[in-house]
């Protein structure tokens, strides 16, 4: 892990003398200043959906299909799409499918 | 190789097996060798009984996912004769597995030869009777149930239940329970769904039975709850008998609040009147009697509270630690980063840092305490927070039921370690 120097701005500088210099709030901060887009729930329902659905989703035609249908309706550009996402308002292209790994024997057997 | 990576480590009830279950799906079972008469000072160490692989990589066709072969949990019955009975889970699916010893072959058959082709039965003229003959021992592992297709969502969970009879499986928002004898239907003890998936606010982590009452379970929320629910109560318990939580302090709420509050792992004491719980920062013992509170908090590395912004970035902050009694319940234990683990005596409250590694043990040496330097001065032997390696996490431990002997995940090496006698 890098230890990355950051020049507190004014208002970070006012919100860690006004707390009780909470660590986990100058840790907030830093969070705010680098993804100043980041949700106001935090461990809603966006962070839990994507827990709920662990692991890599793969092609579907039907949600392909969708999607271009989708796409030739909205005239205006789309919202910048997680790239968790792979199906959905996204049409996935073969470079955001996970490859496949092969299983062996365990090398804690011996 | 990612296969490799040990996923769960469990002790059965008499210490004398050790099974560990991978990514990859394999399990591998440890026996536990008998004291060699030649030095008794010694204990017998751990060596491979049997291995297997117990699921396979599946696919979701209906939402097009992949179905992790990784093994989340393993769970032991109780040995009520000659073979050893164990449960192990993936996502999806939970099988019974049985693994017995063959040491006899039946060898004279009437109707095949020796290397098992078939005899012509015209040629027949006598009749004998097989006879058993030693052969060298044989550990076979068989699938005897698969319980399948009762849950939506991943599983976390499973534990056996006091009765003997039945078990619970939980996955991020359900309960079941099941019956071992019987695969093709399960009851839904816990639903937490809301009826709009927008309004999800928790999920469940972990569940447990209570190790005497077999009326009395556990569950675990990504809030930092516990519910404790009693199945005498009715057949759905949506309705805890009791709720733990822990009041929080609002001044002090951050953003990252919540996620470090999720409870990754909950074990009852094998007296049955605490529990303990591991969030991300910490392990907290519970008086199963008192809800307001925990009796007792142990900081696992409170270092990381000034590094949870990085935490978050690299995805570690939902790194899931699980934690372990000693036979006793006097002692607890849990894992950390840079191969490091955590043990707490809760009577003399003294606590000891250790490290899994190669390179920091030999085999038969005492363990070294390590100690990670928080103020700006490192003094001599210590390592500062940020030369951990936060990808050297332990995340499984199991400790003997009966001995000081533990068990220690770290990635893809499974480290034994026991008190040395005298």
């Amino acid at each position: 892990m890098s230890a990355e120097e950051e020049t507190m701005s004014v208002e970070e500088q006012q919100e860690v003398n006004d707390t009780v210099v909470s660590p986990e709030k100058v840790e907030e901060a830093k969070l705010k200043a680098r993804y100043p887009g980041l949700g106001a729930k935090p461990g809603g329902s966006d962070l839990l959906r994507k827990r709920l659905q662990k692991g890599p989703k793969y092609f579907d035609s039907g949600d392909y299909n969708m999607a271009k249908a989708k796409m030739k309706n909205k005239s205006l550009p789309l919202a910048p799409v997680e790239k968790t996402e792979i199906t959905g308002g996204h049409i996935p292209t073969p470079q955001d499918l996970p490859q496949r790994k092969t299983v062996l024997a365990s090398k804690l057997a011996g | 190789m990612v296969s490799d990576i040990i996923s769960t480590v469990e002790f059965n009830y008499s210490g004398e097996l050790l099974a560990t279950g991978d990514k990859g799906g394999r399990v591998v079972i440890f026996q536990h060798e008998q004291e060699s008469k030649n030095r008794p000072h010694l204990r017998g160490e751990y060596n491979v009984y049997s291995t297997f692989q117990s699921h396979e990589p599946e696919f979701d066709y209906l939402k097009s996912l992949e179905i992790e072969e990784k093994i989340n949990k393993i769970r032991w019955l109780q040995q009520q004769n000659a073979a050893h009975f164990l449960l192990s889970t993936n996502d999806k699916t939970i099988k019974l597995w049985k693994i017995s010893e063959r040491d006899k072959r039946a060898e004279g058959y009437n109707l095949k030869d020796e290397d098992g082709r078939l005899r012509d039965p015209f040629r027949i003229t006598s009749l004998r009777v097989p006879v058993l003959m030693p052969m060298d021992l044989m550990v076979e592992a068989s699938p005897r149930r698969i319980f399948a297709n009762a849950h939506t969502y991943h599983i976390n969970s499973i534990s056996v239940n006091s009765d003997h009879e039945t078990y619970l499986s939980a996955d991020d928002l359900r309960i079941n329970l099941w019956h071992l004898e019987i695969t093709d239907r399960s009851f839904n003890i816990v639903d937490i769904k809301p009826a709009n998936m927008e309004e999800l606010t928790e999920v469940i982590t972990a569940a447990e039975c209570h190790p005497h009452q077999c009326n009395v379970f556990v569950y675990s929320s990504s809030k930092g709850t516990i519910r404790l629910c009693d199945m005498r109560a009715g057949a759905l318990c949506d309705r805890h008998s009791k709720f733990f939580e822990e009041p929080e302090d609002p001044s002090s709420r951050s953003f990252f609040s919540e996620i470090i509050s999720s409870i990754s792992d909950v074990k009852f004491s094998h007296s049955g009147r605490y529990m303990m719980t591991r969030d991300y920062l910490s392990v907290k013992v519970w008086d199963l009697n008192m809800e307001n509170r925990p009796v007792e908090t142990y900081q696992v590395h409170e270092y990381l509270r000034s590094k949870l912004c990085s935490l978050y970035e690299n995805d570690c902050i939902f790194d899931k630690f699980e934690c372990c009694w000693n036979g006793s319940d006097s002692a607890i234990m849990t894992g950390s980063y840079n191969n490091f683990f955590r043990m707490f005596d809760r009577n003399t409250r003294r606590d000891i840092t250790l490290e899994a590694s190669r390179e920091s043990s030999k085999p038969r040496a005492t363990l070294k305490p390590r100690k990670v330097s928080t103020g700006g001065k490192r003094k001599k032997d210590e390592i500062s927070v940020d030369s951990l390696d936060f990808n050297k996490k332990i995340l499984h431990t199991a400790w003997h039921p009966k001995d000081n002997v533990i068990a220690v995940a770290a990635t893809n090496n499974l480290y034994i370690f026991q008190d040395k006698i005298n």
